[in-house]
């Protein structure tokens, strides 16, 4: 072992030399090769987003907004999707959330801690994790053909419900799981029941998270276009969803079905409508991706 | 990671007060610090720091010897970590740090602009309160600061002596393919010591490095500190007054009472310390009567 | 009014018992709530039902054999038809291949800026942006794939050498949108590494870039496999990307460059066209369903066990 040779040398300098100093650079470099690697995909994201722009702003006016589906490209419009897609979004919302948060109060409230928990739990997990496209077989299957709802907005609804179940159960889940116990046990020394306490001291203190999930399943169900197209949701509408109990059976359009509809046209002129609906489909993606940020941020500062 | 590290006092003494909140600046730095004689190690004068504002030294200045063995105690949260954390600048990784004064090491200054943290710390090893073995192979525990340095030599033969230099080597050398997790607390710990020694340092820092371990394995680091003091400069941090009378040359006592955080109280060869405190506090605290 | 003082405990044990009727709405609300759970294990059932026993009529038409052997073409359209899926399969394979070139090191990279290097703000600012890539809708990556980076970018560039429908251009929209799943679980894997470990790498005189990937990288490496594993299950699921951009003919080729066909290409195909109930096209839809939802799961458990070995590991 040679280190008491070494330490007998008379003056130390501190600087890097040689291959620290080689080592050193690498790892300065190393910061800024990583941030634009991380960078990147955004980057990537905004170039195309421009672009986008660049191509469909042209097409974006209120004749855009108003008009139904045609096929003449200058003439078509986005306004049966847009009221289709706020039609199933409201339903599904109605459907999915009030299971997702019940669900949810069971699990962190109720349940026995065994084996029947942890079956749901992992059950919940894995159902996240399937692809969107199987909801929607089981939507056809189901609902389309089994209860004979056809391909209405009842039946796009309740497959995206069932959807962004899972997703929804683990953020109310998260929410609940985060109101602190003491607020349990201050409501249940009072002489209040189980219910009592979930209702009036653990929903309302979970209620951001549960927003904050909701909002960002929403943003999802609002993309999504293989599942409805699964169920025979790609049609031509040129009517108004019906404000009535019948309208519940209507068939619909979605934005990302006539997004998609207009990609695969072969006729250039339908490009632009495309990119026009696909401004339209961000704005309101990204503007429930901000909401539920803003939400997020409200509940940590409480 | 945003790191303020001041190598000399400032001039600007209103961002100084900004930063501390409450002014120590009055405090004056103890009168009972021993000259060590011999060669220094470590220079230290009026060193002061912060975390995130919160002052957690203040003006403290004493002088390391080489080659020997150096106890700082004091009750906990006194300060010992933070400034034996200042040695090898461990502390530049901690956000919002502000450190003032002066840290030489063998006359060279330790937060010279042109000083390269990295070179620092692998002259001056360290180890730590709680053994934090790589989850790797024994082997691969030891051989990674020669690894990263782009070591030459032959890595088996660093491996060994540097095992047996830790007084591990005849536990471990037929399974040097083991987890270092699989060992024992204390094999943990020596497998630290023989990591930081396989960097062939000058000088290793050890902070309470034996409070997680048992009386046995407690006294074979013990012994393995004083064998390693003929050829290391060893800084301990400890609040076991017994084993700073047991293994240092020189000890040093801090304390943080109600105004001052982090004060040096007394420094001095560990004999006269424990025989002859020079400090009221000081006297109280090795007599047990707080801390 | 006078508080009535502390009752005299004469009726105590009587009031202290247990009534399981005392409250039979609160009953009647827990039943409700157990009913809402049930609903996500009745789904899980109805997947496995719907799917397998369509999937079941498929195979009493079209042998296992058949449908497996990989000397079989996915020929549904002409006589004569032949259903080897692992035309579909390999397809589903490429464009996971491809997306995976891209999205492993960029998404590996972000993890490891993010958990070593960015400042707290910095991360708090980068990460919900990043994970706005895994939000965008992925019909609006599919038609970026078939006009922005198909039509006028590869084929300018490429020219004769990349079909109009390519996996590549698939691939490549497929690894941003994976990006962020791979960056952020790998991110929190790295970021439960505990400090300890970072220290003693430090203390040793350890670069940043050396504790990153020297001593970070390697102990969060659990972590790191289950976030591929759950991007990979992200990218065989993926539906609109493909069918859009990667083409409509199945095709065994690993090339970036060539038209395929996936396997949720394929079903998407399905639902487009009219396939009579009963048929073999429309059974076709669940068989490849089924074998699809197997691999998801399989993928998905798998990171599954892998993430709790990992949280066992450290704490
Ligand atoms: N990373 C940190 N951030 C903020 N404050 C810290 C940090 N580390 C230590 N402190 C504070 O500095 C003071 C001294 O701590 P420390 O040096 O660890 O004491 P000791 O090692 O003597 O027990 C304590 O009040 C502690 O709370
Ligand atoms: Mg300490």
């Amino acid at each position: 072992m040679s280190a008491a040779e070494t330490t007998t040398q008379a003056a130390v300098t501190l600087q890097a030399e040689g291959s620290v100093a080689r080592r050193q650079t690498w790892s300065r470099a190393s910061r800024w090769i990583l941030l634009v690697a991380t960078l990147l995909g955004l980057v990537v994201l905004v170039i195309l987003g421009i672009d986008n722009a660049i191509v469909g702003i042209p097409s974006l006016d209120w004749d855009f907004l108003s008009n139904y589906p045609s096929r003449f490209a200058e003439r078509a419009g986005i306004r049966s999707s847009i009221l289709g897609s706020v039609w199933v979004l409201v339903f599904t919302v109605i459907l999915a959330i009030p299971v997702a948060v019940g669900a949810a109060v069971w699990m962190e409230e109720f349940a026995p801690q065994n084996a029947i928990l942890t079956t749901v739990r992992l059950n919940i997990a894995n159902l996240a994790g399937v692809p969107s496209i199987i909801y929607g077989i089981l939507g056809l299957a189901v609902f389309v053909r089994l209860m004979e709802l056809g391909p209405s907005i009842l039946a796009g609804a309740l497959t995206l419900a069932l959807m962004i179940l899972p997703m929804t159960v683990i953020t109310s889940v998260e929410a609940i799981s985060q109101v602190p116990p003491s607020i349990r046990e201050g409501s249940l020394a009072l002489g209040a029941t189980r219910w009592q306490t979930v209702w009036n001291h653990v929903l309302p203190g979970a209620m951001p998270g549960i927003l904050t999930g909701t909002i960002l399943a929403v943003a999802r169900a609002a993309g999504e276009t293989a599942a409805l197209i699964m169920i025979g949701a790609f049609t031509f509408i040129a009517f108004d969803p019906s404000l009535s109990f019948g309208g519940l059976f209507d068939s619909f359009t979605t934005l990302p079905i006539q997004v998609y509809n207009w990609t695969i046209r072969p006729q250039p002129e339908f490009r632009a409508n495309a990119a026009a609906g696909i401004i339209v489909l961000m704005v309101a993606v990204i503007g429930l991706n901000a909401l539920a940020l803003v939400v997020r941020d409200r509940l940590r500062r409480n | 990671m945003s790191i303020r590290v001041r190598a000399t006092t400032p001039t600007d003494d209103q961002a100084r007060e900004a930063l501390r909140g409450k002014p120590a600046a009055e405090h004056k730095p103890s009168q009972n610090v021993a000259k060590p004689e011999g060669e220094l190690a470590f220079s230290i004068s009026d060193l002061s720091l912060w975390y995130s504002g919160k002052q957690a030294l203040t003006r403290v200045g004493l002088d390391i010897p080489r080659k020997k063995v150096t106890a700082l105690i004091g009750p906990s949260g006194c300060g010992k970590s933070t400034l034996i954390r200042c040695l090898n600048r461990m502390n530049d990784l901690i956000p919002g740090v502000t450190i003032e004064g002066n840290v030489t090491y063998r006359n060279a200054d330790i937060y010279g602009s042109d000083v390269d943290p990295v070179e620092v710390r692998r002259r001056i090893g360290m180890v730590f309160q709680k053994p934090n073995p790589f989850p790797k192979s024994i082997y691969d525990n030891v051989a990674f600061g020669a690894r990263v340095n782009g070591f030459r030599g032959n890595l088996d033969d660093l491996v060994e002596s540097s095992l047996k230099r830790a007084a591990l080597w005849d536990e471990v050398k037929d399974d040097l393919k083991k987890s270092g997790l699989a060992l024992s607390g204390g094999q943990q710990q020596r497998l630290c010591i023989a990591r930081a020694l396989a960097n062939n340092p000058d000088v290793i820092l050890m902070d309470e490095p034996c409070s997680a371990l048992d009386p046995i394995a407690t006294l074979k680091i013990e012994d393995l500190m004083r064998e390693l003091a003929t050829d290391y400069t060893i800084v301990v941090v400890t609040h076991n007054m017994q084993q700073a009378a047991r293994v240092s040359d020189y000890t040093a006592f801090m304390l943080t009472d109600e105004e001052i955080t982090g004060q040096l109280i007394e420094y001095a060869p560990t004999e006269t310390m424990f025989t002859q405190p020079a400090d009221q506090r000081t006297e109280d605290y090795i007599s047990g009567r707080f801390g | 009014m006078a508080l009535a003082g502390p009752p005299d405990g004469s009726d105590l044990a009587d009031a202290l018992r247990k009534r399981p009727l005392r409250r039979p709405g609160e009953n009647l609300i827990v039943v409700a709530l157990v009913l809402c759970a049930a609903v996500s294990i009745a789904t899980t059932f109805a997947i496995i039902y719907v799917l397998f026993s369509d999937a079941i009529g498929f195979f009493r038409e079209i042998s296992f054999w058949h449908f497996f052997n990989p000397g079989n073409e996915w020929q549904t359209l002409f006589d004569p038809r032949s259903f080897g899926v692992w035309e579909l399969v390999l397809g589903t394979v490429n464009v996971t291949l491809w997306s995976m070139v891209i999205a492993l090191p960029l998404g590996l990279a972000a993890a490891v800026y993010l958990s070593e290097y960015a400042h707290v703000q910095t991360r708090r600012f980068l990460k919900p942006l990043l994970e706005l890539l895994a939000g965008v809708p992925t019909v609006v990556y599919a038609y970026f794939a078939l006009t922005f980076i198909s039509d006028d970018v590869l084929l300018p560039l490429l020219g004769g050498n990349v079909s109009f429908f390519n996996s590549l251009s698939a691939s490549i929209m497929l690894g941003v949108m994976i990006l962020p799943i791979i960056a952020s679980v790998s991110e929190d894997a790295m970021a439960s590494v505990p400090r300890d470990l970072r220290e003693a790498a430090y203390g040793l005189g350890a670069t940043r870039l050396e504790v990153a990937f020297r001593v970070v990288f390697p102990a969060a490496i659990s972590g790191i496999m289950a976030a591929i594993l759950l991007a990979i299950a992200r990218v065989i699921g993926e539906t609109m990307i493909v069918a859009v951009a990667a083409g409509s003919t199945p095709n065994l080729s690993l090339s970036p460059l060539e038209s395929i066909q996936t396997m949720t290409g394929y079903m998407l195909q399905v639902a487009l066209g009219d396939a009579a109930r009963g048929t073999t096209d429309y059974t076709s839809l669940f068989a490849v369903g089924a074998l699809l939802f197997l691999m998801t799961f399989v993928l998905n458990v798998a990171a599954q066990i892998i993430v709790r070995r990992f949280r066992e590991a450290y704490e």
